[in-house]
């Protein structure tokens, strides 16, 4: 900018002819700045031919350790980088697939599980993959217990029976115990989480570090916890070679892969946040894909010739939640009158174009016995009548708390102006993403606007945090979704420990449906839309495929033309 | 001397104190940035525990002081580094860009405010008011974006967001943290004209904003010169108008300038939240921003350390400077 300023400057002092000193110094200046900034860069950068160029906003990556990490960016570089024992199958996201296991088995009671291992693989390091190595992964997962612990915890795995639930039988062979007979879908559904993940235990124990045991920490080694947040010790098609926090992280390809290698040697994602400095990135050839395009940005990306882009559905739910502690939100008729009073249409085509899809149920489009129905439409009318019914005719006033991020701000700004047509006065509270959080988390809030994804690509992981509460106590030890809400539900609680338990697939899908449906007619959440990802890549870019979750977008398969 | 040494203390306890409570009192859970959302009650409770959260904050305080004063600053949690190490590997990103944009401010800021002083009234003064004018209003995320669109898209002079070409990654190794530095030292010329094509716009944005300041600034300092009466006994002498405004009015103006640029220099230091956001650049504004919305607090400990750091060493600087450029202050 101050070159072209100091140009105009120096014609214009010519003309006045101040002193003749001044024109030097000023020449001197602006040829300075020219010098440095004109005709050094090259007119148009392009990335490396066989190095795939991300801009994402990674800066939710604190740590790489499987056992650990519960955040999305990493989920997508673990799943590239580790292998689990089973995958999520892409074609039919309701079904699972091996991945280091070859085959494997559920006895009649439904309370072993016997993986056969695929022969002969190898970690990246080059340490042969056994089923010691699976099972001392579960045993460093349980005992260091770390936030997404609880999905293996959860079939009944502690510290102290850990290394007998889960043991290599021999070198092949890995056995999987678990406390009740639960329905094999949720199981091995669970194992495919990043906390799945197999770690190569001989690498990692190289890197431990001795503890003393105590009261809160029994064990007497690390399990290379201190090591693995900022390393890699997996079998996937990429390593992960290198991580700056908020900076870059950088992939490549790994050689000791046992399946199909991938056809670039690197993947560089670089922490880009601004959607309009993506864009701009991705229209100059600096890089090849954009993860973070804004509506707007996204559409002119599709506009433009040399580039392209794809989406796909995520597992990630918005909704509006009213907190049942407040009494006038605690009415039945309220909660339904709420639901009708969001104009999906409206919000659906103009503030999620492109990166969401109205839903009104809590289960991912997807997900095994998720529930296609929209019955709400923005009705003012038959919400008035509602609220009339619950003899708030003239209306009320009600808080909304709202994290300052797009959509969720247009989307609450928008309700806050359908609901009062209908003589409810919002008054918008915004704050700051992790402000809103804690205010949530304590129960605290009258409405709330929240993003849920799924902890596993299983039908439970939401069943459970929308239309389970155990205990509605405010020291509750199990602080669901619905306990957020203060939403005391014993019958739907029961119901969805139920569906845990059915072993037979469609059955299992029908009371999830049902769950579902009771949710839509009386629960306190609004749901409003299914997040969509969508990236906008360079022509060249080719076979580069958005999965359902994270740890699914795979990148074994693309190529650079 | 000693009573500089407790000055100095006593501002960095301050500092630290003040920091160290509001970090405590803003709503925001900090086991949150470590467990996140989905995390069970059992584990949150027993990071709350882990971090010492359930201690009384005199205690909290206390405790964080006596890491301090052994050189512990802490673990930053979101980036699972010791904090300083954090610091060394933002704060030359800052530096680098902070100290380009502080020469370009001045070196075009002071020339520009002379000639408005000299020329007051007329219309180069008033295009130089203009200049300044736009600088201080036109919010430079905007401007930002704006420049990265014209010079970076449109034109292609300079490269894009970020401090190096990704090409650079594996064959450029930075040692002190300031890349041209170290691209002149590893004489690799190819990095550094990438270096150079990086820094320049961001530099020349925050340059802008800086002569903005320095412009107005330099301008006033040097109308009060020059309606002093030394400078009506130099034109008596017969002095060339030159000599009398390079040699005679910006020497003495010269003394107060300092203070302006350094202060200027010290604001651009902090780190500029949304320059850094504009041009993806990893400096210590991003990091201290990012570390505050998630309460993170060794993390802003550290950069307020850093920060007051930066003050004092900047006042301590233009102090010497003044006693270089002013006679008078040299005895006392």
């Amino acid at each position: 900018m101050p070159k072209v300023i100091v140009n105009e400057r120096g014609t214009e002092m010519n003309r006045e002819t101040i002193s003749s000193r001044m024109r030097p110094l000023l020449a001197g200046a602006a040829f300075s700045l020219l010098l440095v900034s004109g005709g050094m860069a090259p007119a148009f950068a392009e990335t490396p031919a066989d190095t795939l160029v991300q801009a994402w906003a990674i800066d939710d990556t604190i740590t790489l350790d499987p056992a650990e990490s519960f955040e999305l960016s990493p989920a997508e570089f673990i799943g590239n980088a580790y292998d689990m024992l089973v995958r999520l199958d892409i074609a039919d996201t309701t079904k699972v697939k091996g991945g280091i296991a070859d085959s494997w088995t559920v006895s009649d009671d439904g309370l072993t599980y016997t993986f056969k291992l695929k022969p002969g693989i190898k970690f990246a390091s080059g340490n042969p993959v056994t089923a010691e190595d699976v099972a001392w992964s579960f045993e460093r997962v349980v005992k260091l217990d770390k936030s997404p612990a609880f999905i293996l915890t959860q079939f009944g795995l502690t510290g102290d029976n850990v290394a007998e639930k889960a043991k290599a039988a021999d070198e092949n062979t890995f056995v999987f115990t678990v406390d009740k007979a639960y329905a094999p879908s949720f199981v091995l559904n669970c194992l495919t989480a990043t906390v799945g993940a197999v770690i190569d235990k001989k690498l990692v124990m190289e890197h431990a570090e001795a503890k003393t045991p105590s009261d809160e920490y029994k064990y007497d080694t690390d399990f290379g916890y201190g090591w693995l947040k900022t390393n890699y010790a997996g079998s996937g098609p990429f390593k992960i070679r290198d991580w700056r926090a908020n900076e870059i992280l950088v992939l490549e390809r790994n050689d000791n892969y046992y399946g199909e290698k991938p056809a670039l040697a690197r993947v560089i994602y670089r922490h880009v946040k601004e959607s309009a400095t993506q864009r701009l990135m991705l229209e100059a050839g600096d890089v090849d894909i954009a993860r973070n395009l804004e509506p707007g940005d996204l559409d002119a990306v599709s506009k433009n010739a040399d580039l392209a882009t794809t989406s796909a559905p995520k597992g990630t739910v918005y909704y509006i939640s009213l907190n049942q502690k407040n009494a006038n939100l605690a009415k039945p008729e309220v909660r339904e009158a709420f639901k009708y009073l969001v104009d999906y249409d409206a919000i659906g085509s103009t503030l999620l174009k492109g990166i969401g899809e109205i839903r009104q149920t809590y289960q991912a489009k997807g997900v095994l016995g998720a529930l296609e129905a929209s019955p709400y439409k923005f009705d003012v009318a038959k919400a008035k009548e509602l609220l009339e019914k619950a003899g708030l005719k003239d209306g009320f006033s009600v808080t909304f708390d709202v994290r300052n991020t797009q959509p969720v701000t247009g989307i609450a700004e928008s309700f806050q102006q359908t609901a009062g047509q209908a003589g409810v006065k919002i008054e918008i509270i915004p704050g700051d993403g992790k402000q809103t959080l804690t205010k949530y988390r304590a129960r605290n809030h009258d409405m709330y606007i929240g993003q849920w994804g799924m902890d596993y690509w299983d039908p439970n992981s939401n069943g459970e945090a929308f239309t389970s509460n155990p205990d509605n106590g405010d020291d509750a030890s199990v602080k669901t979704l619905a306990w957020r809400n203060a939403w005391d539900i014993p019958e739907l609680t029961a119901q969805s420990k139920a569906a845990l338990l059915e072993r037979d697939n469609g059955k299992r899908a029908e009371m999830y449906q049902k769950l579902q449906q009771e949710a839509l007619e009386t629960s306190p959440f609004v749901m409003i839309f299914q997040q969509i990802e969508a990236a906008g890549l360079r022509g060249a870019v080719k076979n580069y495929k958005l999965g359902p979750s994270m740890d699914t977008n795979f990148l074994a398969s693309v190529t650079k033309q | 001397m000693a009573g500089f040494l407790v000055v100095v203390a006593t501002t960095y306890l301050g500092l630290l104190a003040v920091t160290f409570f509001i970090g405590r009192v803003v709503p925001i859970d900090p086991v949150l940035a470590i467990v996140g959302d989905r995390a069970p009650a059992h584990v949150v409770e027993r990071v709350r525990l882990e971090m010492g959260l359930d201690l009384p904050y005199y205690q909290q305080f206390w405790l964080y002081m006596k890491g301090v004063l052994s050189g512990d600053f802490g673990t930053s949690v979101l980036t699972t580094n010791p904090v300083m190490t954090d610091i060394r590997r933002v704060f030359p990103a800052t530096m680098e860009l902070a100290s380009v944009g502080t020469i370009i401010g001045a070196l075009i800021g002071v020339p520009l405010g002379v000639l408005a002083a000299v020329r007051r009234g007329s219309f180069t003064d008033q295009v130089v008011r203009i200049i300044g004018l736009v600088g201080y209003s036109v919010p430079i995320f905007w401007l930002g974006l704006l420049a990265l669109l014209v010079f970076y898209a449109r034109l292609g002079w300079v490269s894009g967001p970020g401090r190096i070409d990704v090409v650079f990654e594996y064959t450029f190794t930075p040692v002190t943290g300031f890349f041209l530095l170290d691209a002149i030292l590893n004489r690799d010329w190819a990095a550094f004209r990438d270096i150079v094509s990086h820094i320049i716009l961001p530099a020349s944005l925050l340059g802008y904003f800086s002569l903005a300041y320095i412009s107005r600034m330099t301008r006033s300092f040097m109308l009060n010169e020059l309606g002093q009466e030394y400078i009506v006994a130099a034109r008596a002498k017969g002095l060339s108008e030159t000599r009398i405004i390079w040699g005679h009015a910006l020497r003495n103006a010269a003394v107060p300038l300092v203070t302006v640029i350094a202060l200027s220099y010290a604001g651009l230091l902090e780190g500029s939240v949304l320059t850094e956001t504009v041009f993806a650049w990893p400096g210590l504004g991003l990091y201290i921003t990012n570390s505050l919305q998630n309460a993170d607090m060794n993390a802003v400990l550290g950069g307020t350390i850093v920060i007051g750091s930066v003050f004092i060493a900047i006042n301590l600087l233009s102090d010497v400077l003044y006693r270089m450029l002013d006679p008078r202050t040299r005895s006392r």
